[in-house]
């Protein structure tokens, strides 16, 4: 495992998450930020290092030590700020840049910004967030969805109720009346996370992650007693650059969107870039306003607005009134995962991990040995980022190559979940063996995975 | 607090502590096999370090639910840590007999520890218990390692060999232990930069012994044997200052006291000066601001020492710069070693000598005292209070090496001080009690020289002489003073705080 020289440039919320990710990953992390108390409370959580200064202004990128650095991730508050600081980067030391470019206005032409300033990766936090939320609208019984090989498989993880045909019963049991294509790779019973096996019972309350081949999704959940209908009418509390997002998406697929934003200047941008939506300017906690706006006729109700509990609490009313909606929520702040887990609130989307996720699948992804045998082409943490799940291709030097899945010696924890052979998923069986050129999906929950080999017993 | 965490961590201390004692059972067990007519301290310092084990591994067996510790925590296991150290670390000197009064015993390894040098032993000759004659080579190869170890702090060479604790924490554990005002790491990893402080520490303590040893075996020092070039350069690493003769440093070369005096010069500078050197940033390394000022003090202060004792207590002049380099470093770096009896010098340079012992060495060093970066700090800020007397309206800011210092630093810098004076106060008033002491001199500078760690004092504390006639009450003063100072007051006092076991206080280093 080569650790990496990281310097993080803005530590918000985002930042504060992606440099102590990194630094149990043991890299060596360096944070910058303008504002000393956010450094000092860094580096006394984390095993990190801190500058305080400007990270676009070379000096201090020098003291951060960028000459020698590896990679450089920008995640101030400000779009420009962090390109400044790329651009900088680059030009002083030769790292690889990550910017973090919110603003949609910029969406257009972030394919040239990228490449005039050579950064390896342009992240978009909300425009992510609102590819998940429409994954997890496309399929509501989903807790979270996840997409892998180009939208080949889906990893979906849902919570099992006594209507679930697996409630009760041994997996095993189950899948012999099961035509789907379908693989349990992880459940959490209570608080602890299992990779089963064909013995495993699966309870009611449990959670569980199932890789499906997409276009037998909506099969496998029918089959497992879920009524599966589409989203056609969804309404979106809080108009910000999420909603924008997700909007845009959703009009696409001719969903009838409802939005309702407190601010009228914003309502009104909205209202011009959408005219297709249903552009509501009021106060979405409004109890009365939501019930006239036909919150009952709903298929969805997703709340974006900035605060963490009006969100929560407006997924909780929607939940009374209209338990047939399908709830999405937008959490920013991650300290209180379990508290709101218990809840029961219905899918929960933070877009502090999903970026986060998004970086360190890139630094895992760039930190591997030579003579690699694989490159990683996704990395995803599900079931409450305690277990992850990794699209590897499979290249010649690979030593999992030729030998059938039940005669390679894995570590504990990991299960292959899927293979992706010349565009088509199957789960593999015991006597099925991995090509070269195949795409992999490696579930796991201990271990710290770079590269396909890393899933063998030393 | 985390009661757990601070349990286990000082169990891993005891357990370091035990390994560490087996270098003076190995001293031990040479020496007997070379010459068995001395003392054999085999099996004292092996039931100490079985002691010391048995400890450890009992502290160790308490499973911390969480590993994450805070400034107080950090600041409760130096404390209890050192205190602890030092009191497993008397054992071997009351059981061998050498020195039998065990709050002697306690207050030899406290300075030891410390880096102070002060002794309670006399150097009369003649191998009676309580005179530095009776220590066999373990017992004296123990007092001198005690200030290696203490001078970079033993919880940061623990943290050098594993992490002590979950996520940022060892941070905590580095700032407590480490001397100055604004402790950062070198390198993000803190075990890392442990390692690399420990590294630099242990060349630079190579080097001094080869050069000492060179000089023996060159034959300019028939004294200089390979045990006093380490028991001695040991000594200089920490800015210790125990002597391994009943003579002093009188008996050696000229040589082997310039080399000494260089490296206590080089021991006193701010370690992160030689990680810039060693990342080839000469130009950041010799502009820092405090390396500055601490050679130029050193500078100033040997050209005054030696013009005023030319005549006066040298005749020769080469005679006087030596003896004044040596003794002027060796007081700015508090280590405390000494070449003539400087108590003899005239008032002028014992007024200079007295006064570096409040300065110190610079920080993120073995050195103690008030630090030179705080002075300078203090400075300015009174220049800049000063000015805005005249012109009230007036924003100037202190600066500190080119960088803006904040204002919590000034106050959190100024607090120190304040709380370091009433120690110190506090501390003369105790000791002027002692009916063994008649010279006001000798209360004054004798605090001086513990609180800052420097060893020696003057009048009835001279250089040639010791510590060990003063009745108990000033022992156990210059006790904590010696603790107090080398762990810069706060963990110590943090203990003694009753709302430091409030479960909702948060304590921030104030300095």
């Amino acid at each position: 495992m080569i650790d990496l020289k990281i310097i993080v440039v803005g530590i918000g919320k985002v930042g504060q998450t992606v440099a102590e990710q990194l630094a149990l990953e043991e890299h060596d992390v360096t944070v910058v930020d303008t504002d000393p108390d956010a450094v000092n409370d860094a580096v006394q959580s984390a095993d990190v290092i801190g500058v305080i200064g400007n990270g676009a202004v070379q000096r201090t990128l020098q003291e951060a030590g960028v000459a020698d650095c590896d990679l450089v991730i920008a995640l101030t508050g400000s779009d420009e700020v962090n390109l400044l600081c790329c651009l900088m980067a680059q030009k002083t030391g030769g790292a690889r840049t990550i910017a973090r470019i919110r603003n949609p206005e910029y969406t257009g032409q972030i394919g040239l910004i990228q490449d005039s300033l050579g950064l390896a990766r342009a992240i978009n936090p909300e425009k992510e967030a609102a590819a998940e939320i429409q994954r997890i609208l496309k399929m509501p019984v989903a807790r979270n969805a996840d997409m892998f090989s180009m939208g080949k498989v889906e990893l979906i993880s849902f919570i099992v109720d006594e209507n679930c045909m697996l409630c009760g019963k041994a997996l095993s049991e189950s899948f012999a009346h099961i035509k789907a294509r379908a693989l349990v790779c992880a459940v959490e019973h209570g608080g602890e996370l299992t990779i089963p096996d064909g013995n495993f019972v699966v309870q009611k309350g449990d959670v569980a992650a199932a890789l499906i081949p997409t276009a037998e999704v909506p099969d496998f959940f029918r089959q497992i007693g879920f009524r599966t209908s589409n989203v056609r009418n969804i309404m979106i509390i809080g108009g910000g650059k999420i909603a924008y997002y997700l909007v845009k998406s959703l009009l696409r697929l001719n969903v009838s969107v409802t939005i309702i934003e407190r601010n009228r200047e914003i309502a009104e941008k909205l209202s011009l870039e959408f005219p297709k939506a249903n552009v509501i300017h009021g106060d979405g906690t409004n109890r009365s306003l939501l019930l006239e706006e036909g919150l009952t006729h709903m298929d969805a109700l997703c709340s974006l607005t900035g605060i963490d509990e009006e969100n929560i609490v407006l997924s909780l009313f929607a939940k009374n009134v209209a338990p047939q909606v399908k709830t999405v929520t937008k959490v920013n702040r991650t300290a209180f995962q379990e508290v709101i887990r218990a809840i029961d609130v219905g899918s929960v989307v933070y877009p502090k991990y999903t970026t986060a996720n998004l970086i360190l699948q890139y630094v895992r992804a760039n930190s591997k040995h030579n003579g690699n045998g694989s490159d990683m082409q996704k990395l995803t943490r599900i079931l409450n980022n305690r277990a992850e799940a990794i699209e590897f291709t499979v290249t010649d030097g690979s030593r999992v190559i030729g030998k059938t899945l039940t005669d390679l010696e894995l570590k504990k924890g990991i299960l292959i979940g899927s293979i992706i052979r010349a565009g088509k998923a199957f789960i593999p069986r015991g006597s099925d063996m991995i090509q070269a050129g195949d795409s992999v999906i490696v579930v796991t929950i201990a271990q710290r995975l770079t590269e396909i080999d890393d899933i063998l017993k030393d | 607090m985390n009661k757990r965490m601070i349990a286990r961590t000082l169990g891993f201390l005891l357990l370091a502590e035990a390994v560490l004692l087996l270098l003076p059972v190995f001293t031990a067990l040479y020496y007997q096999v070379r010459f068995p007519s001395e003392p054999n301290d085999v099996f004292h310092f092996l039931a100490t370090a079985g002691i010391a084990a048995v400890l450890g591994l009992l502290l160790i067996s308490v499973r911390p639910k969480d590993k994450t510790i805070y400034a107080r925590d950090g600041f409760a296991i130096v404390s209890l840590g050192w205190i602890v150290m030092s009191l497993v670390g008397a054992v071997p000197f009351t059981i061998t007999g050498e020195i039998p009064n065990y709050l002697d015993a306690l207050f030899e390894i406290v300075s030891g520890f410390t880096t102070t040098g002060a002794s309670i032993l006399s150097t009369n000759g003649g191998g009676a218990p309580g005179d530095l004659s009776a220590l066999s080579h373990a017992s004296l190869l123990w007092r001198s390692f005690s200030h290696w170890l203490g001078g970079m702090g033993v919880l940061v060479f623990l943290m050098a060999v594993l992490p002590l604790a979950g996520g940022g924490g060892d941070i905590h554990l580095m700032r407590a232990e480490s001397p100055g005002p604004d402790v950062g790491k070198l390198v993000p990893k803190s075990n890392q930069s442990a390692r690399i402080l420990y590294l630099i520490y242990t060349g630079l303590t190579v080097a001094e012994i080869l050069f000492l040893y060179v000089g023996h075996h060159c034959g300019t020092d028939p004294n200089m044997d390979f045990f006093t070039s380490v028991c001695l350069s040991f000594g200089t690493a920490g800015t210790g200052g125990f002597a391994t003769r009943i003579s002093g440093f009188a008996d050696y070369s000229h040589y082997s006291q310039t080399v000494i005096a260089v490296f206590m010069m080089l021991f006193g500078v701010n370690f992160s000066i030689y990680y810039l050197l060693l990342c080839k940033r000469f130009k950041d390394a010799f502009r820092d601001e405090e390396l500055r000022v601490y050679l130029g003090v050193l500078g100033i202060a040997v050209a005054l020492v030696t013009v005023n004792t030319f005549k006066t207590a040298f005749t020769n002049f080469g005679d006087a710069l030596h003896h004044a380099f040596f003794q002027v470093t060796s007081v700015i770096t508090t280590t405390g070693f000494s070449t003539v009896d400087f108590n003899q010098w005239p008032n002028f340079s014992r007024v200079i000598l007295f006064l570096l012992m409040f300065l110190g060495a610079s920080a993120g060093s073995t050195g103690g005292g008030v630090k030179v970066v705080r002075c300078i700090l203090m400075l300015k800020a009174a220049k800049v209070g000063a000015r805005r007397l005249s012109h009230p309206r007036n924003v100037t800011s202190v600066t500190f090496n080119g960088k803006p210092v904040s204002r919590d630093t000034l106050n959190n810098t100024t607090t120190y001080f304040i709380v370091y004076s009433a120690i110190y106060v506090t501390s003369v008033f105790l000791v002027a009690l002692d009916p063994n002491l008649t010279s006001i001199t000798s209360v004054v500078t004798g605090v001086a020289a513990t609180l800052n760690n420097i060893g020696p004092a003057l009048e009835e504390l001279s250089p040639t002489a010791n510590y060990g006639f003063l009745w108990p009450l000033s022992k156990i003063v210059f006790i904590f003073d010696m603790l107090l100072g080398r762990l810069e007051i706060f963990p110590l006092l943090f203990l003694v705080m009753p709302s430091a076991y409030k479960r909702h206080f948060r304590l921030h280093k104030p300095y």
